[in-house]
């Protein structure tokens, strides 16, 4: 059994969080469970689903493919850190709403970080790119169409 | 309110919540001690248990206990078999229910052997690895065939022949109709149906307060108020000591209906022991085994026609791979016996089925849940009866519609809900034009298929339908309570699994009782909350719990307008209820809050009348005569690469009848979920296993579920019949777009490729690039 551990010091969504790590330990598991932020979720633990996706220093990764000890002095976000307060939605969770983008809602995080990502990159997007860049999140609920409607939509109201 | 929103297309009450990442899941449970769960689980097929030494994983730094079957004592037993056998005649049923560790033998790899409770999961995991485990192979029944032969092994040693079951039933005298037609066709279908994969996982936490003497267990379940039933019943406490909670639950599609899985049993149970919560979530690899199937079945199915494609009658004898165990009894190969007959007369009916133990993890509805077998199988008949006897594939279809004065049309056999399946309503040649209108049927087949022919492009066609039983008893529950603050709660006793329902029975309630959907709060599998219920399954949850939200809002609408009549002192018929205010019509000003109601429905001192219940409260339970027959058509035009055998869908339609739709915006959502599980089902997932009973593609990198590059754009049209069993007149919808897919590809892609012009015909499911570049391939 490993025991090696580290200390870190990891911003998410704006905060500074410093802990105490053993090597092994999933960011999957230190998000979730060690500073709570469970709005990320895990479907697979082997980097197919796309549900854990978070933003590693503004690139889309997959939180179980990567240890919490690689997250030292690296910027995090997640989707609790997406809406600009409590009581307003994010133009792309708006848009997801709106187009019923989501069902059980347990992918929901993991996409919305991936398409933030594209957006950001991707201002006026078609429908083939949208599909493209949605093709590494699995949702096994909406059959896509009305995520791909919210996406279009979100980018739609961003131009304007 | 001046806008109804009962059919509109609301957006989501639940959305806020789970779109920022406040929605509670079962994983996201954290409780103070809690100790954390692992399994051990066979890692082959079929074997003796020799022995199981668990002593050096009980030294390990961080363990707290190992447990096998033999701690757990008098508590271990064969779990309750769930749906007996319908009432028909003379079946055949051997009934052999799954356990909560295994004792004396496993029979499928991912039976679970031992449990390691740990200080985490981390070292749970690793605690497994300590456990020295001594298993004597032993011959492994895969083959359903071969397991009914004499000589098989056997999966349970005194079931011969591996028999779960044998069924027959059937309608008119099928060897008569067969005599006197003008062609009788024959083949055998091969219908393999995978698994339902939620992106979230199984989950269980089990909390046990021992000065208050009450147990709570979250779990990932569609059914929380029977797991309290079943868990107090085998723990020794009444049911008010157990307290289930099935929070948001990450998708479900059938298996997590199933219970008890050993899991369920164990998990509570050691929390109790230890008196510490406990969690146990299953992993991705583990879900591949310890969760559900569906699977295969082989059909061997005659059909005899007039030379003018009239169904004379249906012959089918078939086989079902029910796993090593079977809880759910007949219900997946009932379903599969009773939808193959369809939205066709068929007056001669004669079908047998055999269900069969084998070395593979369990059998238990899956979205469609046995149908999309049966459909296959009439599907398929008519593609080859149209082809032989040169009619158009969607005339032959018409001349066998139910017309729609037949209903309620009976056919005469024994359905899953143990009632004999009869049709409430329908009327589907409407369906199919709209559908062959919106696919643009003959003039693809006049104009554009010759010329992108011409063009040596591979495009192809394909049209199919389908009924689907819904909304099946026995009943559901709710209670609707007005709140002093004026908004409006609402209890049912279902679980939830992304279908809608904080939506949709706001929406039902909303305008009896003249509120905002906003204002309106549900509460679902919380059996706190609400006590009785059966379960989210079979497409039931509007329908049921629906009508019973429905039954409510209108007694608490009743008791709204007698409180504020005596308030105002006018008749009830002066009054109106508009934006949580009731006022008397036609007098400005003259108007009363619902919370200031609510408030004088429940007075702190004085008298009441006699009999006065207080609140503006109500529960009303919902229990409809039968299930309510939906029903659709779905039509595809497809392009196949000849050199790869990839597939590009050009256009997918789906029309579709569920009666009287309560938010067309949920209803378009639940048909491209389905159809896209569809789709995964007739062409990318298959569970693979070998002869050794391994499975064989047990990661989502191997069992491929559709991308967004593999879903299609789905263009979904409606017709309404509406239901006359219930006041809503709703059906469901859950399954309705998963159903046909699979001979909707064979029959599209058939076309596309000609292959019916070198008789090559695509008479099983799931296909793939490979699977159709050898089927195409064939020389005959």
């Amino acid at each position: 059994m490993s025991t090696e551990t580290h200390d870190i010091a990891v911003t998410v969504n704006g905060k500074v969080y410093k802990r105490t790590v053993e090597a092994r330990l999933l960011l999957s598991d230190f998000l979730r469970h060690d500073l709570l932020l469970a709005g990320t979720h895990v479907g697979c633990e082997h980097g197919v689903c796309g549900a854990c996706t978070i933003l590693f220093d503004g690139a889309a990764v997959r939180s179980c493919l990567m240890f919490a000890a690689q997250t030292d002095g690296h910027n995090l976000e997640t989707v609790e850190g997406l809406a600009p307060d409590p009581e307003h939605l994010h133009p792309l969770q708006e848009a997801m709403r709106d187009c019923h983008g989501l069902q059980c809602g347990y992918c929901t995080p993991g996409i919305l970080m991936t398409m933030k990502v594209f957006l950001e990159e991707t201002r006026a997007p078609d429908e083939a790119q949208v599909r493209e860049a949605l093709s590494g999140n699995l949702c096994r609920c909406t059959g896509y169409q009305h995520i791909v409607d919210a996406v279009l939509l979100a980018a739609e109201r961003w131009r304007r | 309110m001046t806008t109804r929103s009962f059919g509109a297309p609301v957006t989501r009450n639940e959305d806020a919540r789970l779109l920022s990442g406040r929605a509670l899941f079962v994983d996201d449970v954290e409780l103070p001690g809690m100790l954390y769960a692992a399994f051990l689980r066979s890692n082959v097929a079929h074997a003796r248990i020799n022995s199981i030494d668990v002593s050096v994983a009980k030294e390990r730094e961080g363990v707290v206990a190992v447990y096998t079957a033999e701690d757990l004592g008098d508590y271990w037993a064969p779990g309750p078999l769930l749906v007996p056998p319908p009432p028909i005649k003379d079946v055949t049923f051997n009934q052999r229910t799954q356990v909560p560790l295994a004792k004396d033998k496993v029979r499928h790899v991912g039976e679970p052997l031992a449990v390691v409770l740990a200080e985490s999961r981390y070292i749970a995991e690793d605690a497994l690895s300590d456990i020295a485990l001594d298993l004597e192979p032993l011959p492994v029944v895969v083959d359903l065939e071969k397991a009914l032969a004499g000589g098989s092994a056997r999966v349970h040693d005194d079931v011969r022949g591996n028999l779960a079951a044998l069924v027959r039933q059937g309608r008119g005298n099928y060897a008569a109709a067969r005599a006197r037609a003008d062609r009788v066709i024959s083949r055998r279908f091969l219908y393999d149906h995978g698994m339902s994969s939620p992106i979230e996982t199984r989950g269980i936490v089990g909390s046990w307060d021992d000065r208050a003497g009450r147990l709570t267990v979250w779990d990932t379940t569609q059914a929380p108020v029977f797991l309290r039933n079943g868990l107090a019943g085998m723990l020794g406490l009444s049911e008010r000591q157990v307290r289930v909670i099935a929070p948001f639950v990450g998708g479900g599609f059938g298996p997590k209906i199933m219970l008890f899985y050993p899991e369920e049993v164990v998990i509570p149970w050691a929390a109790i022991k230890l008196n510490r919560p406990v969690k146990w979530i299953e992993d991705r690899l583990e879900h591949f085994f310890a969760t559900t199937h569906e699977r295969g079945q082989t059909h061997d199915a005659e059909i005899a026609l007039s030379a003018d494609g009239r169904i004379l009658g249906v012959k089918d004898v078939f086989l079902h791979d029910t796993g090593a165990y079977n809880p759910y009894g007949l219900t997946v190969p009932i379903n599969s016996q009773c939808t193959l007959l369809g939205p066709y007369v068929i007056p001669n009916y004669d079908s047998t089925f055999r269900a069969i133990f084998t070395n593979k993890p369990i059998v238990t509805p899956y979205r469609g849940a046995g149908r999309q077998h049966g459909v296959f199988v009439i599907e398929r008949l008519l593609d080859i009866a149209a082809r032989e006897l040169n009619i158009d594939r969607a005339e032959i279809r018409r001349r066998n519609l139910i017309p729609p004065d037949a209903f309620p049309y009976n056919n005469e056999i024994i359905y899953q809900d143990f009632a004999p399946l009869s049709y409430d309503s329908g009327n589907y040649e409407p369906i199919l034009d709209r559908a062959l209108e919106m696919i643009g049927y003959h003039r693809f087949l006049a104009e554009e298929q010759p010329r992108l022919r011409a063009q040596g492009r591979h495009v192809g066609i394909g049209v199919v339908c389908y009924v689907e039983g819904t909304g099946i008893g026995p009943y559901e529950g709710a209670k609707v309570q007005v709140q002093n603050n004026g908004k409006v709660s609402i209890a049912t006793g279902i679980g939830t699994q992304g279908q809608g329902h904080f939506t949709v029975f706001a929406q039902v309630a909303a305008d009896q009782l003249g509120v905002s959907v906003r204002d309106i709060d549900i509460v679902t599998g919380d059996t706190d909350q609400f006590y009785w219920g059966a379960g989210t399954f079979a497409s039931r949850g509007a329908v049921v719990a629906g009508n019973a939200v429905n039954e409510a809002a209108k007694v608490v609408r009743q008791k709204i307008l007698k409180l504020a009549a005596e308030h105002f002192e006018c008749a009830e018929e002066d009054l109106e209820i508009i934006d949580g205010k009731v006022s008397v019509v036609g007098v400005p000003g003259q108007s009363v809050k619902l919370g200031e109601l609510a408030m004088k429905a429940n007075p702190m001192r004085g008298a009441v009348k006699p009999g006065t219940e207080p609140g503006l409260e109500s529960t009303q339970y919902f229990g409809p005569s039968g299930g309510s027959t939906a029903s659709g058509v779905h039509a595809m035009i497809v392009e196949v690469d000849p050199q790869t055998f990839t597939l590009e869908v050009l256009k997918y339609v789906v029309v579709h009848d569920c009666g009287t739709v309560i938010n067309p915006l949920i209803l378009s959502g639940q048909i491209h979920g389905g159809v896209v599980q569809g789709v995964g089902n007739a062409f990318y997932e298959q569970l693979v296993f070998d002869e050794e009973g391994q499975l064989l593609n047990a990661s989502l990198a191997d069992y491929l579920l559709p991308t967004s590059l593999e879903a299609p754009r789905t263009e979904i049209g409606h017709t309404v019949t509406p239901s006359p069993l219930n006041p809503l007149g709703v059906k469901g919808a859950g399954e309705a777009g998963a159903i046909p897919v699979g001979p909707l590809f064979a029959q599209a892609i058939e076309d596309a490729l000609g292959l019916a012009e070198r008789k090559v015909e695509l008479n099983e499911i799931p296909l793939s690039p490979t699977r159709l570049f050898e089927l195409a391939s064939q020389q005959t």
